[in-house]
């Protein structure tokens, strides 16, 4: 199985862990990663963008789209936001041919047309879906047996439920908690999973956002979580670089590690945990890992 | 079908007054709704149930309740629908957000004062017409989903920015907002704005989208926080972390194809602000020392200049 790959900014930003994890990962799953079609697709504006100009952000999204089209293959991310904000722009150009078309016109500059047959899709879903959670089990080294996993998905892949293909695909509203126990762990449930996690607030009110910080991973540790596991960079960096000030925050040890989907699969695919940057955290992984005898 | 109703108790009168769940077993239709299932119970089996319901047919906003963790109206939501886990349970807490006067009952107080705060009347300039003040049909089709909001406040029990700053103005409030700040026939979109821009308005909103999901009427709150935000900064309010940081973001992608993580920070707080800067050291440290930081040359991406043309010939259009 091929893929347009769709890194996203924050994989080769700030979160390099997230992409070197992705590469071993799909290596062992036989997901091969087209890593050229993309190479000149931008930022899909992370919602941001459209905040200012939603048309403007939806030709960067359908130039991405007819990219991945060129090249073929269907086309994968590996971020919550990525997934959610091409979701939604999919949803508006596929239903109105005349806003494509009029969209097309601006892209046709370049010889870029999109034909609407992109269906972005994130890595969870594609294990989830395409793979599928058999394949997954068939190829598991190691079972992660015993350790107590909290999902945190990032809004942007659970809402707006309609533009994710929720109803036609009813399984992705509990993906990540199919594969935390699909590699041996126990997913520890709260109500926090699916909300925010302060990331888009963090330079707006910083005080709010390390709230949010401090009550997701501090409920998440109060109910005996070992570690959280996200497909949204953005909320591993929030969730794990302001883990200490949601800390001095509420005066008490939170430490938490925030573990990125595709770290997860590759502890359990048998993968060294240096290759997937997990010694590279800012809430160390080291206790997590001897628990699971991984040595790091 | 037999229904486990899983409902939240809270009785501030009772000796014993701490939250509690209670199940109630109900045999219901299959085209029952959830608050067909909470009248039987107050009817038929306890009169001592508090919730609060008028028409039974999503209009009147009164009965919205959080079932199974989300907010949404009792009276629309079927139970064949929303049914989980074994022995067909749901489960129905009081709106969130709000304090509980008794069970399935809020105290609408502070949803009110958000709303007033907002001042949600039409405020025209000028003499008064003899006959009323007239809009073309055209200028207000924009207005046709944020003014059928109920006021039910699903959008703020489930508002994720509320639940840990209760100074935020909130998705009901600044939906009803834009209901004015949108009206060809208001003329104190400059005062409005300048309540918008302060602490609470429009900046805090996370854009988690909660409110788009759970609002039962289709007014979208998020989106018009959106279009407010960018009323606001039209206006010329842009001295601010969120406005800085929209602008940074754009000008990100613009010259480089993607987002210059670095800089972002740096720009949305203000270089000038010291007290941010200095803020900013200790996760610099941290990142530092674990190799989670962005380049510290930014690339652009190969093709830039597509992207940049894009943005030329877009950026007018909207």
């Amino acid at each position: 199985m091929k893929y347009a790959f769709y890194p996203g900014c924050v994989s080769r930003g700030a979160c390099p862990e997230l992409y070197s994890a992705t590469v071993e990962v799909c290596g062992i799953l036989g997901i091969e990663l087209d890593e050229d079609a993309l190479k000149g697709a931008s930022c899909t504006g992370a919602g941001v963008l459209q905040e200012k100009n939603q048309r403007l952000g939806d030709t960067l999204n359908a130039r991405t789209f007819a990219m991945a089209e060129q090249s073929g293959n269907p086309l994968m991310t590996i971020c919550s936001t990525c997934q959610g904000v091409m979701s939604q722009a999919n949803e508006r150009l596929l239903a109105d041919p005349e806003y494509m078309a009029s969209i097309n016109e601006d892209l046709s500059e370049e010889g870029l047309e999109y034909k609407g047959t992109a269906d972005p899709k994130h890595l969870l879903w594609i294990i989830a879906e395409d793979l599928g959670i058999d394949f997954l089990e068939s190829k598991l080294v190691k079972k992660l047996d015993g350790v107590k996993l909290a999902p945190f998905y990032g809004c942007y892949i659970v809402r707006p439920s309609k533009a994710l293909g929720f109803e036609e695909n009813p399984g992705r509203k509990q993906a990540l908690e199919e594969i935390i126990e699909t590699v041996g762990g126990e997913v520890v449930d709260f109500p926090g999973k699916t909300l925010c996690c302060g990331f888009p607030i963090l330079t707006i009110n910083p005080e709010n956002s390390v709230n949010m910080v401090a009550n997701h991973t501090i409920d998440a540790k109060d109910r005996g979580a070992d570690a959280m596991v996200t497909p949204c960079p953005l909320c591993h960096l929030n969730l794990d670089g302001y883990q200490p000030n949601a800390a001095s925050a509420r005066k008490r040890e939170i430490d938490l590690p925030i573990i990125h989907l595709p770290q997860l699969l590759g502890l359990a695919l048998g993968i060294e945990p240096e290759k997937m940057r997990l010694n590279k955290h800012i809430i160390s992984t080291k206790k997590l890992l001897s628990e699971l005898a991984i040595s790091p | 079908m037999e229904v486990k109703f899983n409902v939240r108790r809270y009785d501030p009168e009772s000796t014993n007054a701490v939250e509690h769940f209670q199940e109630y077993l109900m045999d219901m239709e299959d085209s029952s709704t959830v608050l067909d299932g909470l009248i039987r119970i107050r009817e038929e089996v306890d009169g001592t149930l508090s919730l609060r319901c008028s028409c039974r047919s999503a209009i009147c906003g009164s009965c919205a309740v959080r079932v199974n963790g989300e907010a949404g109206l009792a009276c629309n939501t079927k139970i064949i629908d929303v049914l989980s886990g074994e022995g067909n349970t749901v489960t129905v807490e009081p709106a969130g957000n709000l304090p509980v006067v008794k069970d399935l009952v809020v105290d609408f107080e502070p949803f009110w004062e958000k709303v007033k705060a907002v001042e949600p009347w039409l405020q025209p300039a000028g003499e008064e017409p003899k006959t009323e003040y007239l809009a073309p049909d055209e200028d207000m089709l924009h207005l046709a989903g944020v003014v059928s909001c109920i006021l039910c406040g699903a959008c703020v029990s489930d508002c994720t920015v509320m639940e840990v700053d209760s100074n935020f103005l909130g998705p009901a409030a600044l939906a009803k907002s834009y209901r004015f700040v949108g009206d060809p026939r208001d003329d104190s979109n400059q005062q409005r704005f300048k309540t918008l821009n302060e602490y609470g308005g429009v900046w805090d909103c996370t854009r988690c989208m909660k409110c788009v999901e759970v609002c039962p009427k289709g007014v979208a709150p998020m989106d018009r926080i959106m279009s407010l935000r960018e009323k606001v900064m039209e206006a010329g309010y842009t001295n601010t972390n969120g406005a800085r940081h929209a602008n940074a973001f754009v000008d990100s992608v613009k010259h480089s194809g993607w987002l210059d993580e670095l800089k972002l920070p740096i720009k949305s707080f203000g270089i000038f602000n010291i007290k941010a800067m200095i803020g900013l050291i200790p996760l610099a440290i941290r990142s530092q020392r674990a190799g989670k930081v962005p380049p510290i040359f930014h690339k652009s991406i190969p093709g830039v200049e597509n992207v940049r043309r894009i943005f030329e010939k877009v950026e007018t259009k909207k």
